[in-house]
């Protein structure tokens, strides 16, 4: 019983404060001990699309809004009990974050940022234009249960916890799923998940349908217990501010953020005004605008990563990111010169067939073809700018061909989204290396176990096998933000094993290592060769590679100017020529 | 035609200050890439220093009723660039530029929140100190009009005090554009926008960088707010009504591009105006936020901006 173990702490909490919120009889506290929940589950929602992929909204007020005005206008025009609307608010709170999400997560970064923050003020202004400036709910003494109006307030706080509990178990449950960790992924870097075989967009959209249903149906409970819905109130930006507010000052991606930020934050500003604001209108904001500054200088992340930074001594990422010189050299590293020719056979499992792509002027992919035979090692080298990256991100999917047809296993895949390239078995790492810096290693990995595993501990196996493929068993539970350069490049690879590639595409792994560390990776590199997976590898240094690879390919400028086995290759006066200009070409020829 | 004409001119107008107003934010946002959320309220600020410097400072005593107001706006925008100084170094800083290298998503999370505490700081304590009663910098000018007759039947009316609020904005444009593109300073701004860390290694100090940007973006937008401020009446929570204006004209031009902002401003100033002829006046918001959804989706650089991925 994991899964109930970690609800526990969630159901205690939500037990003391229905307690706590028993024994209140004022019904002014009362009220704020229902908002608290209310914003709470607000926070959550927004949590659950930005907090997990990092994609800030500024609009969730427009699905609030929805919510509230569903409560509101169902009564009154039909006569419908809230304890129906609500569930119809977040069908239709879902629906209108698919239907907002679905062009909206083309934008990126700050762009989609912005963009969100246009719905709910075109909502705000239509709804005011509709006429709906200040819509009372309708009174129903003779029905209060069925309608929801209960004359004993403490029933609203009640219920308000219910929705809270259930939103805080929905959210770990999806935290702790592939779910959780593809959004996950997605925040840290998205290229990486796709490339991971993630299908990014599938995930965001089920993110926002999730956030927008939660959000509308919070927001069509709080109707309900205010009993007035004006547009200001339920789609203005300080409605959208306040989710932000609450889930930023507790701490965003986890659950826990936006209920201690609602739980400080919603009694301190209702208290300020009521008991400030009476005799000094506005000190009430300036009072909280300082303790929202002071909390945030002092824990720019939150509360709770702060707290849990504090109980957990954890080492500061800047520390993390110096070589680690104490950790002991693996000592199951193949001895080296390992056998070169492996049963390299002449099956073709990827063809590239006058593959182009140009940027503006820049033709940085012109005309490549070549073959990739099973089971062997191909260099690909070139000078800087040679085009070999984007060679790659042709490859699996990061762009588009202008022209030309990538053929893997003789099907045309040129074009596809990356996580499709990804699940027809090709893995990659990047020149850049992309790790998910907050979660472990074996976490790491276990993203890209999904597009092969069915199940979550089908995903775990499989990740813990590419980490002992690796060599990095040992390290397994380390956040990614410690490793060293070494364990970063191993690590990548771990996670592009994980989803059992048959082809794997590694982008300039080497760069970056001492020769001894070079040395352990290439090791790791044969052996994956020899357990039967075809590699491409990209580099732009020789030494390493000659003794690694099977087959060069050499781009230059864009187009491939010779292949062929490396001693033939490093001979070729058009390689030297490309590498070292003209005049070197006379030297090596004598 | 004639009330084409006529929405056509107000929208320009109204679009060169727009245009202004956007071109503070955008400069902050292009090169330090934070969201401000204040930045409404330090425009705010800017009315109301314009409103004092004209009334109380004796700028009237000394200008008169028609230059007195422009000679205080002019004034006001070196008082809130000072002020913006001081702002970044006290809180900005420490959430943004190189110290956010360490924080998750860059820090923008802490940024967004601390811009809003900012807000609710200026907006509440705007209310402490002016009180809430509408203000507005009266000028003889605000209520007279050129008359141009285009030809003998039609002719469009200029609001003499719109008309020179577009001229004090275009100059202070040109001034900007000779700064960013002439200057030592402006091109360290620009920079230290393209990309931090070679700017850092070519001896620029970016943090620096950083503070200029800030506080020359927050006097800009101080002049385009006293120069709303001589047509529009305006109260402490007015930065809420002009940020959201603010950023859709920043994200239109393109983020990083400082001419980009002002012609996104001057697009929702259009579109503001050029909507009424069609839609009521209620939805002459929406109108915009219509507008700008539409253009981001079909162009999400915007106008002058740059697509820019790096693998």
């Amino acid at each position: 019983m994991l899964q109930f173990r970690s609800m526990l702490p969630a159901i205690i909490f939500t037990v003391a404060y229905a307690v706590v919120s028993l024994s209140v009889s004022n019904s002014y506290y009362q009220l704020v001990l229902t908002l608290v929940p209310v914003w709470a589950v607000f926070g959550l929602s927004w949590n659950l699309l930005s907090g997990y992929t990092g994609l800030i909204s500024f609009g969730h007020a427009a699905f609030f809004g929805i919510g509230a005005y569903t409560t509101a206008l169902g009564q009154i025009y039909f006569d419908l009990s809230p304890w129906l609307l609500i569930p119809v608010a977040a069908m239709l709170g879902g629906i209108a974050g698919l239907l907002i999400g679905f062009p909206t997560f083309r934008l990126q970064g700050h762009y989609f940022a912005l963009a969100m923050l246009a719905y709910p003020l075109a909502i705000l202004y239509v709804f005011e234009w509709l006429g709906f400036q200040e819509v009372t709910l309708p009174m129903k003494r003779d029905a209060p249960i069925a309608y929801m109006q209960f004359a004993d307030p403490r029933i609203y706080t009640l219920v308000a916890l219910a929705i809270m509990l259930a939103t805080i178990i929905l959210t770990k449950i999806i935290e702790q799923s592939r779910f959780g960790m593809a959004l996950l992924a997605i925040k840290q870097n998205e290229a990486a998940a796709e490339a991971a075989g993630i299908n990014t967009l599938a995930w965001k959209l089920r993110a926002i349908t999730l956030s927008g249903a939660i959000a509308a149906a919070i927001g069509a409970f709080y109707a309900q217990v205010l009993l007035v819905v004006t547009p200001q109130s339920v789609f203005g930006m300080l409605v959208s501010a306040q989710a932000l507010t609450v889930a930023m000052f507790g701490g965003v991606g986890t659950v826990w953020g936006p209920v201690i930020g609602s739980v400080i934050l919603i009694p301190l500003a209702e208290t300020l005004h009521a008991e400030a604001g009476a005799r000094i209108p506005g000190i009430q904001g300036v009072i909280f605008g300082f303790a929202i500054i002071c909390v945030i200088l002092i824990a720019p992340e939150g509360l709770f990563w702060k707290l849990r930074d504090l109980l957990r001594k954890r080492p500061s990422l800047k520390a993390a990111t110096v070589p680690d010189a104490s950790q002991p050299a693996k000592a199951a590293v193949t001895p080296f010169p390992a056998p070169r020719k492996r049963a390299a056979t002449s099956e073709v499992v990827l063809e590239v067939r006058n593959l182009s792509r140009s940027f503006g002027g820049l033709k940085a992919v012109q005309d490549v073809s070549f073959r990739l035979h099973k089971n062997e090692i191909l260099g690909i080298i070139g000078p800087n700018g040679a085009g070999k990256t984007t060679l790659f991100n042709l490859l699996n999917g990061f762009l588009r061909p202008d022209q030309g047809e990538v053929l893997i296993d003789g099907r045309n895949m040129s074009g596809q989204r990356p996580h499709v390239i990804c699940e027809a078995g090709i893995g990659r790492t990047f020149q850049v290396m992309r790790p998910f810096l907050r979660m472990s290693i074996l976490d790491n990995v276990v993203v890209g176990a999904y597009v092969r595993a069915k199940s979550e501990d089908e995903a775990r196996k499989l990740a813990a096998d590419a980490v002992a493929r690796v060599g990095l068993s040992d390290v397994a539970d380390r956040v990614a933000g410690e490793l060293s350069t070494k364990e970063l490049r191993l690590m990548e690879l771990a996670r592009a094993l994980a989803g059992q590639p048959r082809i794997l595409l590694l982008d300039e792994t080497l760069a970056g290592l001492g020769h001894g560390e070079a040395d352990e990776v290439v090791a790791v590199i044969q052996q994956l060769a020899r357990d039967g997976i075809t590699i491409a590898i990209i580099e732009h240094t020789m030494q390493a590679m000659v003794r690694l690879v099977d087959r060069f390919v050499v781009l230059d400028h864009g187009a491939v100017i010779t292949e062929g086995e490396p001693e033939v290759v490093t001979r070729d006066n058009r390689v030297i020529e490309a590498y070292l200009g003209k005049k070197w070409v006379a030297h090596a020829a004598h | 035609m004639e009330g084409f004409l006529q929405a056509l001119a107000a929208g320009l107008l109204i679009g060169a200050v727009y245009g202004l107003m956007c071109v503070g934010l955008g400069l902050i946002f292009g090169v330090m890439r934070v969201i401000n959320f204040a930045h409404g309220d330090f425009m705010m600020l800017g009315m109301y220093a314009a409103f004092y410097l004209f009334t109380a400072a004796g700028v009237q005593a000394l200008f008169g009723n028609s230059v007195g107001p422009f000679v205080a706006i002019l004034l006001a925008g070196p008082a809130l660039a000072v002020f913006g100084y001081f702002v970044h170094l006290a809180l900005i800083s420490h959430v943004s530029g190189t110290r956010t290298a360490s924080l998750e998503g860059e820090g923008h999370y802490a940024q967004l929140i601390l811009t809003l505490g900012i807000a609710l700081i200026l907006q509440n304590g705007g209310l402490i100190v002016f009180g809430s009663v509408l203000a507005s910098i009266r000028t003889p000018l605000s209520s007279s009009a050129w008359e141009l007759g285009l030809t003998s039947d039609i002719s469009v009316f200029i609001n003499k005090a719109r008309g020179i609020d577009a001229l004090v904005s275009l100059a202070i444009m040109t001034l900007l554009s000779l700064l960013i593109t002439r200057s030592r300073i402006g091109k360290s701004l620009r920079a230290a926008a393209d990309n931090p860390t070679a700017a850092t290694y070519m001896g620029i100090d970016v943090d620096r960088a950083h503070r200029v940007a800030f506080a020359l973006g927050c006097g800009i937008t101080a002049i385009a707010g006293g120069l709303l401020a001589t047509n529009y009446p305006f109260h402490p929570f007015v930065g809420l009504e002009y940020v959201i204006v603010m950023y859709a004209g920043v994200v239109l031009g393109g983020m990083g591009s400082i001419i980009g902002a002002f012609w996104g401003g001057m697009t929702i100033g259009l579109v503001q105006q050029m909507s009424t002829l069609i839609l009521p006046t209620q939805l002459q918001n929406a109108a915009i936020f219509v507008v700008f959804l539409l253009i981001i989706f079909f162009r999400p650089q915007g106008f002058f901006g740059r697509m820019v991925e790096r693998t």
